[in-house]
């Protein structure tokens, strides 16, 4: 064959970093993604390296000072009766922490499964999935969610983690969707397609590895949403049950007396706020990683693709730019907002 | 397009009903509305109890499903949602509840919408200057702060002089007479509540704007603007606002909607008897048929929230209106 | 002043043609990136006098584009811009945003290429045009829309007055190019600069535009600066054209001179890797080996010198300045040896880039004979038109695909041709769905597909496969090549072993190393990427290739490289090909036969050199003399034909004959002749032995 030793000796550019790398570094640069990264790990490891080594425990009781302000013996004060709110508000920590940590991950994984399916199959199985999308949207969660209540007495409050992930994928799963609609008519898809691979293997080799950036970033963002959820449910006594406690259900203790005894209140509320933030400053340093573009839209002109011919170049920008269905959009709100599941 | 209004609002239908539907049982099953009298002391005679509660079609041994029958004939045939557990209307209490969080929400939500929108916009053109990082930075830690924080910490700052520097329990102090003492009373207990709304809407719309902005910033058609002869401020404010508004717009509106029975802290915080409020107080009394009136109410803020933003976004892009 | 600027009303004192309006000199532009700074411009030079037009070539990353926005000053804040940008003797650079604001516009009108994404779209075009106008002149509103609508119809908007009004996703692209010029021109600049203002656009469109901003010149004298890639524009519109490579002109001169004599070897290779229509038989192309350098850390000496195929020690150590190439004169080059090049004794231009042997075909059976590898037999796909997006409703029917017959042979190329919106895409996702309940039938290898089993259809994909348009989009970013190329293989059935062995072999196959197996596709230039694609396309040693525009996205040099080895791989492996192309030049150089359509239907088919050197049918006619020839002597003498108003929807088809509202033979036709084709369907007419076009007035008509 006589093949033009062309593109071969002397093409093959430098070794460039792997897109992972490339993330990475992107995500390192940003200052307030290190600073999230670094707040994570230590409430993980407040919330579950220094009880051990604490004086009291969450369930002790010091009658010898009820409800005193913080102080050398009790670093963030007492309760009512006694208890020592350090320990009390790591316990909630810890909570907090394990119902975000799985409950975010699992509602952006309910999410990607059905809003692939429905992107990617279209026709009877997306109006089938999109009408029950609906109607979990119109579903009021938090009531339902409160009346199952007395069933997470028991302790069993993964079942509590799992129902409010059912509550919470639904606007994510729209997103993935009209993402998906949008990779299925990619030419490496249509390849695979033409190649006669399975469609399932389609989805998860090609569709929802690039649609990764997105997911993960939710699945971030989702954490702080189930903490919020978790602590709305708490705070009006439908969600972790006593004598279990999170951060919920200690700041729902401290409100009425946040006037005359704040410590109560505002200690557990201020490691809300840190995870809130933590998770919030991670969410968008990855996001800034996955897509320098994003911010800066700087860079964008620059980089236009050659010879812009391609068909679908152009509606890879289109298909980024118009039309963004705005319910999609609108959902973290509802979530955020008023901290109630939507 | 009569015919597909038509369809969409049927769909809906269907959607309200099962929601409904589901509600009503999970609730029956689940509350328990004589356990209001059983724990009343002195304890009323039980059969005067059940007669009473059968009156309310909410006596538990009347089968659901003869319940849950005529609760949904009273709707469907007279609008009636059927009793409170103490025998009131609950179709007046939805009314009333729906009023105050009417006039709670009206000021925050405007205010809520102007002021993310122009912030938002101020940011994206002033990015990464000190203002913009500040404001970055602050509500990054708005958003981060649930509703309840934000709300006892302002209770908390208003008290923490020698008394209320603005009185915030409830609507009005009961003790004020005379329309415009009453009205200005009422103005005075708006204030904390609002603020609070403020500081959760504002900076979330102001994100979303200035991320849309920036969007535009970097567009051709901005471009072309400025090379028609428009300086940078006004291709801006004339081009890039217009269009970075439209998908903001939409989020506004479904959220404000949806506010409707979402400002449950802010209301059972600050005393304010509204939606909010009673998507809690239903559950805790036990109230089944105030539990499933709420729900009835939930989904269909959640439908007309989803109608009213896809119709603004068609009032605003001519390239969906067609 | 005699030249119209009544028309447009604004008296201007106008630089005596001739004389520089703007002078850019030593021009150099770096931004921040990933990987450190680009210097995208490093030191241009050139005048632009008025009245006249000058090009400005250059390949992408070639800094043509950054050029001229940082002549309008709209770079993005973080670039650094040094040198100087002189309109008339007023200096541009530095100036405020607000002064320069005044000149934007005014003396300076611009044309973008995308004119979808250049429109605001949420404001009608009138209201753009009436802002442009009212920016720098003291109208009233009435006064300016009156305005608005002459300037319309200047550019040749059918109807102002109605679509004054109208959105730009209302207008079609060649409609929104239009109202850009008018925007461009309302002010009655002295200079307009084009950015590739035709690229996005079908060639019939194309030669619309141009004439359109050919008359915009007449009528305004501005001086015009023409940003492209396309050789054969600079040909029809330029008086005078910079070459640029690696940020630098490297080549200038009038238009005669550089086609005609080029004394660089970047333009030499340039002008020799170009397809061309006008060229007789299929040779093989002359690629550019190599690609071109990264701008952020540029080696040493002659930019090109990676690629020259007569560089010498010097070109490594000392970057050439540019030099006229005899004293004195216009013409002048960026290149060490630009004096030996054509020399008497030294370098001569013919043959200084290799150019592959043309590979020796099978002479074999006449095509009567040979099987039958793809038969598509009155194909049709009607897709529902949607409207409206919150109550989303069924307002008509589009015809994509509307009864299509052809076949291939074992051994030959069929090229559909047709400008966008005339289904050959649908086509060929309609081939390559395999899809069982269509109307009309598709028989692959002699076996109908609508009566094949699941079974069946997975066997059959192994023979069918595709290459597509964009070597960014048709391979997934995530996976290593090796992977890439195993996909195919592993989904029927290979085992590891054979997969280890195959992958080489195929890497070598399309011109790469066994090694490259480990990198992932980002790591290479777009013609290595589609090199891979074409690679994956061949793993299961399939009979038919569809090939999906796929040389379109890449660069003329790179894309001649990618032409030969498809052009070996087929003389080699004894492969069939479907390409889809709209590209007339690229198929005249790789199919044996071409289809061209029209709405849905083939009109003309037959073989390339019948078909091109005698359309038949008006529209192929209309098709080939619309496509520009690198050659300015050519391209001035050409008559060309240029068509009246867009594609209709294929929603809303013409009756009888499909082509009539644009076709310019219709218009000449007595009555009683074109009432046949208001009426009548044409069907295919045999016009010689492989050679048939759907027209009641069929006739051979040289254009090219
Ligand atoms: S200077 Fe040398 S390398 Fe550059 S073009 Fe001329 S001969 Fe080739
Ligand atoms: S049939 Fe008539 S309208 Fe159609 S192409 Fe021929 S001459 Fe033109």
């Amino acid at each position: 064959m006589t093949t033009p030793a062309s593109a071969t000796g002397t093409a093959a550019p430098p070794r460039s970093r792997s897109r992972g790398a490339l993330v990475l570094v992107r995500f390192a640069r940003n200052r307030l993604a290190l600073v999230g990264i670094a707040l994570v790990v230590a409430l993980v490891l407040l919330a579950y390296a220094v009880p051990p080594f604490l004086h009291w425990t969450y369930h002790d009781n010091d009658f010898a000072s009820l409800d005193t302000g913080p102080g050398a013996a009790h670093w963030f004060g007492t309760t009512h009766s006694g208890q020592d709110l350090f320990a009390l508000t790591l316990r909630g920590l810890q909570k907090s922490l394990v119902v975000g940590l799985v409950g975010g991950p699992l509602t952006t994984l309910i999410a990607a499964v059905v809003g692939a399916s429905a992107g990617y199959f279209g026709g009877w199985t997306d109006r089938v999935l999109m009408w029950f999308l609906d109607l979990m949207l119109v579903i009021p969660a938090f009531l339902l969610l409160a009346v199952l209540s007395p069933a997470f007495q028991h302790g069993t409050w993964l079942f509590f983690v799992i129902l409010l992930a059912a509550f919470g994928w639904m606007i994510t799963g729209r997103v993935v969707r009209s993402m998906t609609q949008t990779l299925r008519e990619r030419e490496y898809v249509l390849a695979a397609r033409y190649m006669g691979v399975h469609p399932l293997v389609v989805i998860f080799r090609h569709i929802l590895p690039n649609a990764a950036s997105i997911l993960i970033i939710d699945a971030t963002v989702q954490v702080g949403a189930i903490v919020l959820g978790e602590t709305s449910l708490s705070y009006f006594g439908f969600g972790i049950q006593a004598p279990d406690v999170s951060l919920g259900t200690l700041i729902a203790a401290g409100t009425p007396d946040a006037n005359t005894s704040p410590w109560l209140f505002f200690f557990p509320a201020a490691f809300l706020v840190l995870i809130g933030l933590s998770v919030a400053f991670i969410g968008d340093g990855l996001r800034d990683a996955f897509d320098p573009t994003a911010r800066g839209a700087k860079s964008r002109r620059r980089a236009r693709p050659a010879v812009p011919r391609s068909r679908h170049a152009r509606t890879a920008r289109t298909a980024r730019n118009p039309r963004r269905k705005p319910t999609a959009a609108v959902v973290p709100a509802a979530a955020t907002q008023e901290g109630v599941t939507p | 397009m009569g015919r597909y209004l038509l369809r969409r609002l049927g769909n809906y239908a269907i959607l309200v009903f099962i929601a409904a539907s589901a509600t009503y049982f999970l609730a029956s099953f689940t509350l328990h509305p004589d356990i209001n009298y059983l724990s009343k002391n002195p304890r009323p005679p039980l059969h005067s109890i059940y007669t009473i509660l059968h009156g309310y079609n909410l006596d538990p041994h009347t089968p659901v499903c003869l319940r849950y029958w005529r609760w949904l004939t009273g709707i469907v045939l007279h609008g009636d949602f059927g009793r409170t557990y103490d025998g009131a209307s609950v179709n007046t209490e939805l009314g009333r509840r729906v009023l105050v969080s009417t006039e709670l929400l009206f000021v925050a939500t405007v205010l809520g919408a102007v002021g993310g929108v122009a912030v938002g916009a101020w940011n994206a053109l002033r990015q990464y200057r000190p203002s913009d990082r500040v404001s970055t930075i602050l509500s990054y830690v708005l958003l981060a702060t649930p509703v309840v924080v934000i709300a006892v910490g302002l209770r908390t700052l208003d008290t923490a002089g020698d008394g209320p520097l603005v009185q915030y329990i409830g609507m009005y102090d009961p003790k004020v007479h005379g329309t415009l003492p009453v009205v200005l009373n009422n103005l005075e207990h708006l204030v904390l509540p609002t603020l609070t709304l403020l500081l959760a809407q504002i900076p979330f719309f102001s994100r979303y704007q200035r991320s849309t902005m920036l969007d535009v910033l970097g567009s051709d058609f901005l471009r072309t603007a400025r090379a028609k002869g428009l300086r940078r401020r006004q291709a801006v404010l004339r081009h890039g606002l217009r269009t970075a508004v439209i998908p903001v717009m939409p989020l506004v509106v479904y959220n404000v909607v949806l506010l409707f029975t979402g400002a449950t802290f802010t209301e059972e915080i600050y005393g304010w008897h509204g939606m909010g409020e009673w998507l809690v107080d239903s559950i805790t009394s036990n109230d089944v048929n105030a539990v499933a009136a709420v729900a009835i109410f939930t989904a269909g803020i959640v439908l007309i929230a989803g109608l009213l933003s896809d119709l603004v976004y068609a009032a605003l892009d001519p390239r969906v209106r067609t | 002043m005699t030249h119209p600027t009544a028309v447009l009303g604004v008296p201007t004192s106008r630089p005596a043609a001739g004389s520089p309006v703007l002078t850019v000199s030593d021009l150099r532009v770096s931004f921040p990136g990933e990987a450190g700074r680009v210097h995208a411009v490093r030191g241009v030079d050139f005048t632009l006098h008025a009245g006249e037009t000058l090009a400005v070539v250059g390949e992408s990353g070639s800094g043509k584009s950054v050029t001229a926005t940082a002549v309008l000053g709209l770079l993005p804040d973080d670039a650094e811009v040094s040198g100087s940008v002189r309109l008339g003797d007023r200096e541009l650079l530095g100036l405020s945003d607000r002064r320069m604001s005044a000149i934007r516009g005014r003396d300076i009108g611009m044309v973008f290429q995308d004119p979808l994404s250049a429109l605001t779209p949420v404001f009608s075009v009138g209201t753009q045009l009436v802002e442009a106008l009212r920016i720098h002149q003291d109208l009233t509103a009435a006064q300016a829309r009156e305005r608005a609508l002459e300037l319309l119809d200047l550019v040749g908007i059918p109807d102002p007055r109605r679509r004054v009004d109208a959105f730009p996703h209302e207008f079609s692209g060649g409609m929104r190019q239009r109202a850009m010029i008018a925007m461009a021109i309302a002010n009655d600049p002295e200079v307009i600069i084009a950015d590739e203002p035709t690229t996005a656009l079908d060639v019939t469109i194309q030669a619309q535009v141009l004439e359109v901003l050919r008359k915009a010149q007449e009528v305004t004298g501005a001086a015009i600066l023409m940003i492209t890639h396309d050789l054969g524009v600079v040909a029809g519109m330029a008086d005078r054209v910079v070459v640029m490579y690696a940020g630098k002109p490297v080549e200038t001169g009038t238009a005669d001179e550089l086609f005609a004599t080029p004394r660089m070897p970047y333009t030499i290779g340039l002008l020799g890797s170009v397809p061309r229509l006008d060229a007789g038989d299929r040779t093989a192309l002359t690629p550019i080996e190599g690609t071109p350098p990264s701008m952020v850390d540029l080696p040493a000496g002659c930019p090109f010198a990676a690629r020259c195929p007569v560089a010498v020690d010097r070109c490594r150590t000392e970057e050439p300045a540019l030099r006229a190439v005899t004293t004195g004169a216009a013409h002048a080059t960026a290149c060490h040896r630009a004096q030996e090049i054509d020399a008497p004794g030294g370098i001569p231009s013919p043959g200084m880039f290799p150019t592959p042997a043309s590979p020796r075909r099978p002479g074999g059976l006449p095509r009567a004979e040979r099987p039958e590898v793809l038969r598509v037999t009155n194909l049709t796909k009607h897709f529902p038109l949607l409207r409206g997006s919150v109550f989303k409703h069924r307002v008509g029917t589009v015809r994509a695909v509307d009864g299509v017959d052809f076949d291939i042979r074992e051994g030959e190329t069929l090229a559909l041709v047709g400008e966008s919106g005339c289904g050959k895409t649908t086509t060929m996702l309609q081939i390559l769905d395999l899809a069982g309940r269509r109307a009309g039938s598709v028989a692959v290898l002699g076996k109908d597909v609508g009566r094949l089993d699941g079974r069946g259809r997975r066997e059959l994909r192994r023979d069918l496969q595709v290459v597509f348009q964009d070597p960014m989009a048709s391979l997934d970013s995530r996976m290593p090549v090796g992977d890439i190329l195993a996909e195919p293989l592993r989904t029927h059935g290979w085992d590891r072993a054979r997969i280890a062995g195959r992958v080489p072999e195929l890497l070598r196959l399309v011109g790469l190393l066994p090694e490259h197996a480990e990198r992932y596709p980002a790591e290479f230039s777009g013609g290595q990427r589609q090199r891979i694609g074409i690679a994956r396309a061949l793993a299961l040693d399939p009979k038919l290739i569809v090939l999906d525009e796929p040389v379109s996205a890449l660069d003329v040099s790179i894309q001649a490289g990618v032409i030969n080895l498809l052009d070996e791989l087929q003389a080699e492996l004894g492969l069939s090909y479907l390409f889809i192309a709209h590209d007339l030049s690229v198929i005249r150089h790789i199919a044996d036969r071409v289809a061209v359509m029209y709405l849905g239907r083939i009109v003309e088919a037959g073989d390339v050199e019948d078909v091109f050197a005698r359309p038949a049918h008006p529209y192929t006619q209309a098709l080939l003399s619309a496509v520009p020839l690198p050659d300015p002597r050519k391209e001035r003498q050409r008559r060309r034909i240029i068509l009246q108003g867009d594609l209709p929807s294929p929603a809303d088809t013409p009756s009888g004959c499909r082509f009539r509202t644009r076709c310019p033979k219709y218009r000449d036709l007595a009555p009683a002749e074109s009432g046949r084709c208001d009426t009548e369907d044409p069907a295919a007419g045999v016009l010689g032995e492989d050679h048939s076009a759907a027209c009641h007035f069929a006739a051979a008509l040289e254009v090219l």
